[in-house]
């Protein structure tokens, strides 16, 4: 193999590794953030309880996050060094960004966030929860501005094979920014959603702290029921924006081939098997109008096939990324019924200690959505990325011209550690997380005081008691 | 080029510096008591070096990362010459760190520690080394052609690297033993004070040859260091450095615990400062200039005002966390 298919196969594994982790870092910092403020408002302990049994799982979940960026963030250089060097002007600018005001903010408080229940006042804590979150937050935003800077390069020119920034403004607003952060964010929540109800909904099913896990249950609930339809509207948005600026990618995960001629509408394919090497579908299952109408919101708009694309600048694996597609879709809807559902039993007073396990189904229905997310937002970013190609940057740099000259061996050994690497991570990731899902939360911690009777003593005379905190 | 540009490519230069120096203090400490961890005996010990570090290891290598983004940002030639020439010793170091992130949660909620204890400590000695490797290398100069690579990938694969690869390891190593002096009481504290003892002496000899070995084979080095004005600034180091030295060992001998630690700091603030003047204003020995690595004004002072602004207030938080943390560490259940 090349060295361009084995780095393109290394960043593949490398980046579809690592989503898996900020995901829930993002969702989950912001649950701790609504579950501190809630035992802060309400004094009511459970919501303290909830907040330190969810942080073991974000912690967890966390370390993985961080030692899986980290060679992100180095391998523009080692394996897309030309990439790097034309692009760096901007692109290398922001990931400086994310770096000072997402990482730095992040990390920073953490370690209070952490370990700081006793060292610090409970509002000093909040604070500190608040900044991990907002630096989580940040970080899926400037990495989206790079990523859809890549989709849509807008804002500068290319001087001697480099890109110089003009105006930073349209470079950052790209026309892609705004549905790709919030398509992406928006993922983030309603992943840890599904995450975090489904885990209540285990215990429930179980018959392990039904009233406990009611109240995050009925939290997610809420909120779900806000981000489900949210997501799919953003995921139009995001769609209609990929068909203006990426007719190749749009027409590839529809698997539409013949533009449509004027005053008529394009077809949508339900399923099919698009074709590279035939330039067509080898079957498919159509109806009429419906792509004009979801790429175009217009009945006759008029939607670019891929016939009026040279070969040469047509996305690779047409297959891979047209049920990539159907699947995200499909996913998004069945979360959307899970909320509809959820609300249904909610209104019919089901939600109840001594109701709620009488619905087993959907309890299962939950359960069984725990995964859901990830799976969406791998499929997304195979939409994205795979349809983004034969270009690194759209339209500018082809991704043949932006990769390092290795040796294919040199590459190959590096892409091999990272399999076994994250093969092992991704597998005691499984036992741990089992350990502490087995242990359940602790529902005898005692919430430190609210108002300390002395001001809690990290100071002077006496070093505070070591390590830290539990009581 | 203007003397604004010029200023600004300086100011990045300088920047670049600053947060490079953070990093390799902070980071060198936490990768010291990781190496240091090997040795302990006992798992309630172990426990309590880990102890000295649950609160801070992450924002400690987030340095790295910054440093990464403003170098990709501000010369983004240099950071695509310099990680494709140094590949091999940038993926060790990659792994390294994926280990060592990983082992340090995975131990607390293991029920046998034995293999993520060594998995941690092994990291750390990777990432050391590989630094070292890359560091030596670069020394060594980068060859290139207008920004390209053209040399091979195993330039790392040499004698200069590896002797510079052990001076960091032993570097760090001295920069975690006097960190843990602070930090500690009773038995781990007098044995990282021996071990901080030997590992002075093993640095301090390390350096001496480095220092004498670089000008003999690298004449680029030769000619900065014996040409004047540069010269003038880096005559006054390697003798600061020889106090600091001399000052590390007496407070080692009085048992002061916070005075190691400093004086650590020092030497390798000094030998890092004369690293930076001898390579300028290449930015990578021995062709690529600052002024052909640069991004452009415009994204500079964009930077700036987004990164250089910042880093005082980061440098608060950070000393923040590092304030509410303060304090001997004496058993190590760090629960989360
Ligand atoms: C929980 C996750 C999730 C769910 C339920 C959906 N998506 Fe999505 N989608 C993502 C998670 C995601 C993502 C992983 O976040 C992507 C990849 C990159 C991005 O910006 O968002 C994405 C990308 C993405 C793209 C590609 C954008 C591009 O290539 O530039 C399109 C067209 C859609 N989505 C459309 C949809 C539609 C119409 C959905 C309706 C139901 C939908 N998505 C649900
Ligand atoms: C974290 C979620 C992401 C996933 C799962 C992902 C997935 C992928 C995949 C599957 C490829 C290989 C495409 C191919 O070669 O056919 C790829 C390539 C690439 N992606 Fe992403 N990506 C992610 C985020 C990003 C972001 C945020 C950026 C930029 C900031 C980025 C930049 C790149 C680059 C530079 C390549 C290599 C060049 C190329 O193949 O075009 N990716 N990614
Ligand atoms: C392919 C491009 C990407 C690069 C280069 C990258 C880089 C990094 C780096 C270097 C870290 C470690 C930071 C630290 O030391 O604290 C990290 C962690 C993180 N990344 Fe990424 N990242 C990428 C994709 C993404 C995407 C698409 C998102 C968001 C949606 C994201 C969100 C996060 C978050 C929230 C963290 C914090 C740690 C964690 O959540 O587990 N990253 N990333």
């Amino acid at each position: 193999m090349s060295a361009l298919v084995l780095s393109r196969l290394q960043f593949a594994l490398t980046a579809m590794f690592h989503i898996l982790w900020p995901v829930l870092t993002i969702g989950l910092s912001l649950f701790l953030v609504l579950n501190e403020s809630l035992w802060l408002r309400t004094r009511d302990p459970d919501y303290y309880r909830h907040a330190r049994f969810w942080a073991k799982l974000f912690i967890l979940n966390f370390g993985i996050g961080v030692a899986s960026g980290v060679p992100l963030e180095f391998e523009f250089g080692t394996n897309w060094a030309p990439f790097a060097r034309a692009m760096g002007n901007f692109f290398g600018n922001i990931l400086g960004f994310e770096g000072a005001m997402a990482f730095m903010l992040e990390a920073g408080f953490l370690g209070i966030m952490l370990f700081g229940w006793r060292r610090v006042a409970p509002k000093i804590h909040l604070f500190a929860t608040v900044m991990v979150a907002l630096g989580a937050s940040f970080s899926a935003f400037w990495i989206m501005v790079a990523n859809s800077w890549m989709q849509s390069p807008a804002g500068g020119i290319m001087r001697g094979g480099r890109f110089i920034v003009t105006s930073y403004t349209q470079a950052i607003f790209n026309p892609y920014t705004l549905w790709s952060v919030g398509h992406m964010w928006f993922a983030c929540l309603e992943t840890s959603l599904l995450v975090i109800g489904a885990l209540s909904a285990y215990y429930i099913y179980r018959g392990q702290a039904r009233s406990f896990f009611l109240k995050s249950l009925k939290l997610v609930i809420l909120a779900g029921l806000v981000v489900a339809p949210l997501q799919i509207f953003l995921g139009d948005g995001s769609g209609r924006v990929v068909f203006h600026y990426q007719p190749a990618k749009g027409a590839a995960l529809e698997g539409h081939w013949h533009t449509n001629p004027r005053g008529q509408g394009a077809s949508w394919a339900l399923v099919a098997w698009p074709s590279q090497q035939a330039q067509k579908n080898l079957w498919a299952i159509k109806i009429p109008d419906l792509l004009s109408l979801l790429a175009t919101h217009r009945i006759t708009g008029r939607v670019i096939g891929l016939k009026s694309i040279p070969r040469r600048n047509q996305p690779p694996l047409l297959p891979l990324i047209f049920y990539a597609f159907r699947l995200m879709v499909l996913i998004g809807f069945y979360v959307f019924g899970l909320m509809l559902w959820s609300l249904w039993l909610w209104w019919r007073k089901a939600l109840h200690p001594d109701q709620v396990d009488r619905h087993r189904l959907w309890l299962k229905a939950w359960i069984a959505a725990l995964p859901l997310g990830y799976v969406a937002v791998e499929c997304g970013w195979i939409v994205r990325e795979v349809g983004r190609q034969p270009w690194i940057v759209n339209g500018i740099l082809r991704t043949s011209a932006g990769v390092s000259h290795l040796a294919p061996g040199t590459v190959t050994f590096s892409l091999l550690g990272y399999l076994l690497l994250y093969g092992v991570l991704f597998v005691t990731f499984g036992v741990f997380f089992r350990r502490i899902i087995h242990q359940g939360p602790d529902l005898g911690l005692i919430p430190p005081p609210l108002h300390p009777a002395h001001p809690i003593d990290t100071t002077a005379s006496g070093t505070p008691p070591h390590p830290l905190d539990e009581p | 080029m203007t003397a604004a540009t010029a200023l600004l490519e300086n100011i990045w230069f300088g920047l670049i510096g600053v947060i490079l120096a953070l990093y390799v203090v902070l980071d060198g400490f936490t990768l010291g008591v990781g190496m240091l961890s090997l040795f302990s005996p006992t798992e309630e010990r172990r426990a309590i070096l880990m102890g000295t570090l649950g609160s801070v290891w992450d924002a400690n290598e987030t340095w790295l990362v910054l440093l990464g983004g403003a170098l990709f940002g501000a010369f983004p030639v240099a950071y695509a010459l310099l990680l494709h020439a140094l590949y091999l010793p940038v993926i060790f170091m990659l792994f390294g760190m994926i280990l060592r992130a990983s082992s340090f949660e995975f131990r607390e909620h293991a029920n046998n520690k034995r293999f993520w204890n060594i998995a941690f400590a092994g990291s750390s000695l990777l990432i050391a080394v590989s630094q070292g490797l890359a560091l030596g290398s670069v020394l060594g100069g980068i060859p290139s052609r207008n920004g390209h690579f053209t040399g091979s990938v195993w330039i790392w694969w040499a004698p200069f690297p590896a002797i510079v690869a052990l001076g960091v390891t032993a570097g760090y190593a001295l920069l975690g033993a006097t960190y843990l002096i602070l930090r500690t009481e009773g038995i781990i504290q007098t044995t990282a004070r021996r071990a901080a003892f030997w590992l002075a002496l093993l640095t301090l000899f390390v350096a001496a040859v480095v220092t004498v070995w670089t000008p003999i084979i690298y004449p680029h080095v030769a000619h900065k260091w014996f040409t004047t004005p540069s010269l003038y600034f880096i005559a006054p180091l390697p003798f600061l450095a020889l106090c600091a030295f001399g000052i590390l060992l007496h407070a080692l001998h009085r048992e002061r615990e916070i005075l190691p630690f400093t004086a650590t700091v020092v030497i390798f603030l000094t030998s890092f400062s004369g690293l930076a003047i001898s390579l300028y204003p290449a930015l990578v020995p021995p062709s690529l200039t600052l002024q052909a690595a640069a991004s452009s004004p415009l994204t500079l002072v964009f930077m700036l005002a987004g990164i250089g602004l910042l880093l005082p207030i980061m440098l608060v938080y950070n000393g923040y966390q590092y304030l509410v943390f303060r304090g001997k560490v004496r058993s190590g259940s760090y629960s989360h």
